[in-house]
């Protein structure tokens, strides 16, 4: 689609909804957000600049190849389940670091939880992509 | 214990992983697929090992305890699923050696596969309603990529027409959790088992229990909702259509199986009911729509249909004989079927055709064959000493028990429709002579492919007549998995009781 106020508004929102996304995604944990819907916004994004730009242009704008993006995520996530059975707990149960701790402050809160949706944000990613490029090749 | 009930589960997207990674490294995808499924075998009997020692064995993942977070459960029914999901699994990964081109596995045959293989164990393994719909989603997907891979136009048809019912199906599914959810506020499977006594609103769950009848109806391919099944699995390459034909309707049969025994068991004289008499047309129609056909995989196809009945039929009588019918039919089935299409896919390779009447000539020239082929269709159709004659005999028997004369009359006759249809293919395919005069040899394949093709097929066939010759120790175990399904008091406290 050739449209200048597509373009000129594209150049703005994609930035913002990949921002959005991330927030989403780091938002998950004890409120509303997570992987799944971050992931989502984020190829909503990928997608208004493939209707702007062109499917060839995402793809660029993306470097690597969406089915792998989704493979390599399912990956992760099956890391971070799997990392609960050397600690001896349940397979996919959250493993806790706290980075920074002194007595007293809790410092960062780390955890495989979160890289496991990290995991469910690529696959989804990946996944939404690879059909909706697909889909907007066709056309 | 945790391990062993989510390795089945986590090996195959492990695999899956891999061969992705090393897609564009052409021969390594298929390495990896048949390392995959060997360790998914040695896996699985692991299992079994461990659920025949200590009875049901649970785990809960995340440690979320039961019922809020996610249960894998096995008992012997599961356990045997995953066992026989891992041996077609491996004996398709062997025939897929010879049968699946390049192009293919750079689309990602194998990363498909594998997703497969761990959606269906995943729906055998999961003890949890919802969890359950996950898996048929991740089964969904990964069937809809193999059966449309290739994007041939007859391809795609059957893929449409499989995709879109599969989403009604899916979408009735869904509605049926949620309801179920909204009646008794538990999906975890042994939990509902307590929680659907307590319901006063026993019409409203009836109506649940049919809603769940046509979402797993339609995933097993039951009158009047199979007609997804002949419109599709003839379209993919063999080793595709065969672990098609083997293990996916079989995840529908195993879900009705689990949920009307386990949670749908109020009112069973008109849950069961109306199964019955889906059992008993499933036959009917299956069977007759496999005479009108031509071509070698549409008739299989129908004959999945017609023995879908079977299974069915042993949960509709719920009695206990029935039900041991149910699970032995379940596996037996589950063999022949696949080793009936890797059969057809051989003598496609010799004669170029899956048309009959194009045809012929492989008993004079391929008599190895020949043999390979009458062990599962007579099984099939159960002639003893084969598999499927105490398959058959097991139900026909519940049947007279309870004084259920029709329905033991039409399991017999559909059963001799069934001799029918095999004579016809072996006529066509092996008898007569080919019509172009073709000598269509074994030999003529060369080496390598030759034993990717064979292995399987005889590895398959050996299973089946062991089966028939010793099915004492098949029948007693098939006994102990259907008195676990009629009295899950073991599977509960496992799930329940015993959570950390």
């Amino acid at each position: 689609m050739n449209s200048l106020i597509l373009n000129a508004a594209t150049r703005l929102l994609v930035a913002l909804m990949l921002l959005f996304s991330v927030y989403m995604l780091l938002r998950g944990h004890n409120e509303p957000g997570g992987g799944f819907i971050g992931g989502l916004i984020a190829a909503i994004g990928f997608a208004l600049y493939a209707m702007a730009h062109g499917t060839a242009a995402a793809r660029r704008a993306l470097r690597f190849d969406p089915a792998a993006i989704s493979v390599v995520g399912l990956g992760i996530a099956l890391l971070a389940g799997l990392s609960a059975a050397l600690a001896g707990d349940a397979l996919f149960t959250g493993q806790w670091w706290f980075a920074g701790a002194i007595d007293g402050e809790k410092g960062l809160p780390i955890s495989t939880v979160l890289l496991f949706d990290i995991g469910v944000y690529l696959v989804v990613v990946g996944a939404a992509l690879t059909i909706a490029l697909a889909l907007e090749d066709e056309t | 214990m945790s391990w062993l009930l989510s390795l089945p589960i986590v090996l195959p997207f492990a695999m899956a992983i891999l061969a992705f990674l090393f897609r564009a490294n052409g021969r390594s995808g298929r390495w990896l697929s048949i390392g995959g499924s060997v360790l998914l075998l040695a896996a699985a009997v692991g299992l079994m090992i461990a659920v025949l020692q200590r009875g049901v064995i649970a785990a809960q993942m995340g440690g979320w305890p039961a019922p809020f977070g996610i249960t894998l459960v096995a008992d012997l029914l599961s356990a045997v699923m995953v066992v026989i999901t891992a041996i077609i699994g491996l004996a398709v990964a062997i025939y897929a050696l010879a049968d699946i081109d390049a192009r293919r596995e750079a689309l990602g045959y194998h990363v498909l596969f594998q997703v497969l293989l761990a959606g269906v164990s995943g729906a055998f393994l999961t003890g949890d309603l919802f969890n359950l719909y996950v898996w048929f989603e991740v089964m969904l997907i990964a069937s809809f990529g193999l059966l449309v891979l290739g994007g041939d136009k007859e391809q795609l048809d059957g893929g449409i027409k499989y995709v879109a019912l599969n989403l009604v199906s899916t979408a009735m599914f869904l509605s049926g959790i949620g309801m179920l959810y909204g009646l008794t506020g538990t999906l975890n499977m042994a939990d509902l088992h307590l929680a659907v006594r307590d319901v006063e609103n026993t019409g409203l769950l009836t109506v649940i229990a049919v809603l769940f009848i046509v979402a797993f109806g339609v995933k097993a391919a039951v009158f009047p909702l199979f007609f997804w099944l002949p419109a599709s699995y003839h379209t993919p390459p063999v080793a595709i259509s065969a672990i098609f034909a083997g293990l996916l309707t079989k995840v529908g049969v195993y879900a009705l199986i689990r949920m009307f025994t386990m949670v749908f068991t109020q009112d069973i004289g008109y849950t069961h009911g109306l199964l019955l008499a889906i059992a008993v047309l499933t036959m009917i129609t299956g069977v007759l729509g496999a005479a009108a056909q031509n071509e070698f995989r549409k008739i299989l196809s129908f004959h999945i249909v017609s023995q879908i009945g079977y299974m069915v039929l042993g949960l509709a009588l719920y009695t206990p004989l029935a039900l041991v019918g149910a699970v032995f039919y379940l596996v037996h089935h589950i063999i022949v079927k696949a080793n009936l299409f890797l059969v057809s896919g051989i003598a496609k390779r010799l004669t170029g055709s899956f048309n009959l009447a194009a045809v012929g000539g492989l008993y004079k020239s391929s008599p190895l064959l020949a043999v390979l082929f009458l062990v599962p269709a007579f099984s099939l159709a159960g002639f003893p000493p084969l598999s499927g004659f105490w398959a058959k005999f097991l139900l026909v028997k519940a049947s007279l028990d309870i004084g259920a004369y029709l329905v033991a009359g039409t399991a017999l006759l559909v059963g001799i429709l069934t001799v029918f249809s095999m004579t016809k293919i072996w006529a066509e395919v092996f008898w007569k002579p080919h019509p172009e005069d073709v000598a269509p040899a074994l030999r003529l394949v060369e080496r390598g492919n030759l034993t990717a093709l064979l292995v399987p097929v005889t590895g398959l066939a050996v299973m089946t007549v062991m089966i028939g010759f010793f099915p004492e120790p098949f029948i007693g175990f098939a006994e102990r998995a259907a008195a676990q399904l009629l009295d899950p008091t073991g599977y509960v406290t496992a799930v329940l009781g015993a959570s950390p």
